[in-house]
């Protein structure tokens, strides 16, 4: 992560540091779902209810299957619980991860450039990171509201990943790149569901306890005091736009090793449930207020949901009703809360 | 004083106020509130935030509803069960902030709710003449057409005004309508107050500013901590007697005694102009140990000139040195690292994360000591709090949210969050605003131990006393052009405010 400005840092400072880091989350593993409480405990009666009316719910393979399926949703979502701290809003990861999966597809594929899967995935990441820099910078240059900025984004990422190969999909790549979302190393971790995990400790280290992190919260909770505290709010907006690219751009590189295949049409209302996640784990739309350990909620109670709702045989159009019920719940019950505080 | 009003011998027409009481669960806000407003007459009612000011008004507009207690208003019982209720029976309120529509027109805003119609379309031609009629009677010469947005806050403020005469009120009450408002403003605010009056209006007049209830006011009504502690028959009270009432105990002095500054020079600012010409041309030096005041109007240029020397906003030409270095202004991060800082004039809006807590709130803007490597543990940022808090004497814990504590605690936090680097120049962009007089007293304090430790202070304000009691000299902006520095001895109000109004 090379968010950070500060440029004394050192890598080898990060490393000396960072047990002490994972020291203080393990002592205090409230701190990492600080605010978090409500969410939480609807993911535990959540799966109380599903363990109590199904016998498949609370099975390792089960829960192993709910991990494989959320891969997707919770990488994207780690960047956006970054773009929504600072009080912005990025509906373009959906297309994002479809113009990175095709980007990857067309390099690396034998039938277009044939240039490796390694090329294939810095390629696709690269044009990912830099469609979220181009949003950053729409937002912090050209002073665009977020949600129009990403909204043309959305647009034209979506636009650019039919126009690579004319709209048609890519099938088809090397075993080893599938098999990272298939083969469970020691019995239950996936490479791809290992990423995700890996990914979201080191952000919410990074959230909770980087000098830089911390600016994120003073940016979301006001701007304005964020700058005229010293803290670099335009270059931290633009490299929190970029991440969040990034981010989709892996989703999709996953997303492609879990089908096989990448087309143009993936990802397409990804962005929802990306933010539904985000939002229903805790953080607040007007930023200032989130955490990865919220996210981390907010993803396993719309997967489990999911899961549960298939394992129960309910229909795909319920499915999508329940889950508008419970965000709205999700959200109204912390209004209510803090209210009530 | 404390004359308690008496209906049964003295009945007029107007508004008697008689124990009302209100409580938020266990916290009494209001306890036995008794006054009265006879027709025609300017009642000041006076007190600290929090002294219950706001409720008692907030219930004779309608918009809170009380425990107990009953109003009698124009002969009658008046128990107004929402604003919209106490608007019909003729009693108005001009809020602080103010609750108009930016992007509708003046005329429309005037009659929002009860536009004229005719044949099922709004009549405009007979909305914007009554409203320009209305205006005209104020004295104010703007467009009914045009959109409130593009109006200044002062001719915002009379469109409130206008609103409520076209409703037919007889009682206006007013939220502090000077905070936002300068010199000739709160000038013609006043001509109209008295000119109302004398067609028999009554008027309950908020305010903080105890040299404008001398002159507007009629009588003056002090409150404390939800009571009514006294009642003075005429608003040409002395200061200290006032104030004494509102805080409950005596003010020994309001202004600390301050230290003569040390020879060296810390901050020299040059031919400093702003692009957009809000600021012409400014030079002055501040030395070590010196408290240097910035005073002028409303729209002098005086927050814009500390902004720029913060590096919050750009200059178009001119210089500024730190300790001789010349500082690139790029911004500011570089100004905090030259060690200029500045206390910013909307305390809410520009000074502290209200919803985050003290110590996040000390933390920003202070990674590079809590964080020396980039890594912030949350015990190193309860020790830097701890000791900030200490140091400035904040009534708060370090995990307690911002916008729990009281202004002058608020204030206090973003003081304590750059003292401790320390910085060579400490600018404070009205420092006292909105802040509880006896709670002013400790921020003086604070401002002159700061002097005193060794940091150039410049201290911008629109209270005329704070400038003149808290500075070594002062320098007088006008119009963005800098008519003058006079020393402490030499700056008096009449001295000042001729420089000013030049």
């Amino acid at each position: 992560m090379a968010v950070s400005n500060d440029a004394s840092e050192s890598k080898a400072g990060e490393l000396k540091a960072a047990p002490g880091a994972q020291g203080a989350t393990g002592t205090k593993l409230s701190a990492l779902f600080a605010g978090t409480m409500g969410p939480l405990i609807g993911l535990a009666l959540l799966c109380l209810a599903l363990t109590l009316t199904t016998d498949t719910f609370l099975t390792v393979r089960n829960i192993l299957n709910v991990l494989d399926q959320i891969t997707v949703l919770g990488i994207m979502a780690i960047g956006m619980t970054l773009v929504i701290l600072i009080g912005g809003i990025d509906l373009s990861v959906g297309s994002v991860l479809a113009l990175a999966a095709m980007v990857m597809g067309f390099v690396a594929h034998p039938d277009y450039l044939n240039l490796g899967l390694a090329a294939g995935v810095i390629a696709g990441l690269v044009v990912a990171g830099l469609c979220g820099l181009v949003s950053g910078l729409l937002v912090t240059v050209t002073r665009l509201p977020p949600f129009i900025a990403t909204l043309a984004m959305m647009s034209v990422a979506r636009g650019l990943a039919n126009m690579i190969t004319d709209g048609s999909q890519i099938v088809g790549f090397p075993d080893w790149f599938t098999n990272l979302s298939i083969i469970r190393h020691f019995g239950f971790l996936s490479v791809t569901v290992g990423l995700m995990m890996v990914l979201a400790i080191i952000f919410a280290i990074f959230l909770n306890y980087r000098a830089t992190g911390r600016s994120l919260y003073a940016i979301g909770g006001s701007a304005e005091v964020a700058r005229l505290s010293g803290i670099p709010v335009k270059s931290l907006t633009n490299w929190v736009y970029a991440i969040c690219g990034v981010l989709a751009g892996l989703a999709g590189i996953v997303l492609a090793a879990r089908l096989d295949s990448v087309q143009p049409s993936s990802g397409l209302g990804y962005e929802l449930d990306t933010i539904a996640a985000v939002v229903i784990g805790g953080a607040s739309l007007s930023g200032g207020v989130g955490s990865i350990g919220g996210t981390a909620v907010g993803v396993l109670i719309i997967g489990v949901l999911r899961n549960g709702l298939n394992l129960l045989g309910v229909s795909p159009f319920i499915q999508q009703v329940v889950i508008g019920v419970v965000i709205a719940l999700a959200v109204a019950t912390d209004t209510w809360r803090r209210r009530a505080q | 004083m404390s004359t308690a009003p008496r209906h049964s011998e003295s009945p007029h027409n107007g508004l008697f106020v008689n124990g009302l009481c209100k409580s938020y669960g266990p916290v009494q806000v209001l306890a036995d509130a008794s006054f009265e407003v006879r027709p025609g007459e300017v009642v000041a009612l006076l007190g600290e935030n929090g002294a219950g000011k706001s409720t008692v008004s907030n219930i004779i507009a309608g918009s809170i509803r009380p425990d107990a207690g009953t109003i009698i208003w124009r002969g009658k019982p008046y128990s107004p069960a929402s604003p919209a209720a106490a608007i019909d029976a003729g009693v108005g309120m001009i809020h602080q902030e103010l609750k108009l529509l930016p992007d509708l027109s003046v005329a429309e805003n005037v009659y929002v709710g009860r536009l004229p119609m005719r044949g099922g379309r709004i009549d405009r031609a007979e909305m914007n003449a009554k409203a320009s009629a209305q205006l005209k009677r104020l004295g104010l010469d703007v467009s009914p057409e045009r959109k409130v947005r593009t109006l200044r806050i002062a001719a915002q403020q009379q469109v409130e005004i206008a609103k409520a005469l076209t409703l037919n009120a007889e009682l206006l009450i007013f939220d502090e309508p000077t905070a936002a408002l300068g010199g000739e403003e709160t000038e013609l605010l006043f001509q109209q107050i008295r000119k109302l009056k004398a067609e028999g209006m009554s008027f309950i007049y908020i305010s903080h500013r105890l040299d404008e209830i001398a002159q507007i006011a009629d009588r003056v009504v002090v409150m404390r901590d939800g009571r009514i502690v006294a009642r003075h028959e005429r608003s040409d009270i002395p200061v200290r007697t006032v104030v004494e009432q509102m805080v409950g105990r005596s003010v020994e002095r309001m202004f600390p005694h301050l230290s003569p500054p040390r020879e060296e020079t810390l901050l020299e600012v040059e031919n400093l102009s702003s692009p957009e010409r809000s600021f012409n041309n400014v030079s002055f030096t501040v030395k070590a140990g010196e408290i240097l005041g910035i005073a002028g109007l409303i729209g002098a240029g005086r927050t814009e000139l500390v902004r720029a020397i913060a590096g919050a906003d750009p200059i178009s030409s001119g210089s500024v040195r730190v300790a001789g270095k010349p500082v690139h202004l790029s911004g500011p991060a570089a100004a905090i690292k030259a060690g200029v800082v500045l206390v910013p004039e909307d305390r809410k809006a520009q000074g502290v994360v209200l919803d985050q807590t003290i110590g996040e709130n000390l933390a920003f803007g202070n990674f590079d000591h809590v964080a020396p490597k980039g890594w912030v543990f949350p015990k190193a940022v309860q020790k830097f709090a701890e000791a900030g808090i200490a140091r400035l004497g904040v009534k708060g814990k370090p995990g307690q949210a911002v916008s729990k504590l009281s202004g002058g605690n608020q204030q206090k936090v973003i003081i304590a969050k750059w003292v401790s680097r320390p910085p060579k120049v400490f600018i404070l962009d009205e420092p006292t605003r909105g802040i509880d007089v006896g709670a002013r007293a400790a921020i003086y304090d604070v401002i002159a131990d700061l002097a005193r430790s060794g940091m150039a202070v410049v201290v911008v304000s629109s209270d005329l006393e704070e400038v003149l009691g808290l500075s070594h000299r002062v320098l007088v902006l006008s119009r963005g052009r800098q008519r003058g520095i006079l020393d402490r001895s030499d700056a008096s109000n009449v001295a000042v405010m001729e420089l000013a109004t030049s």
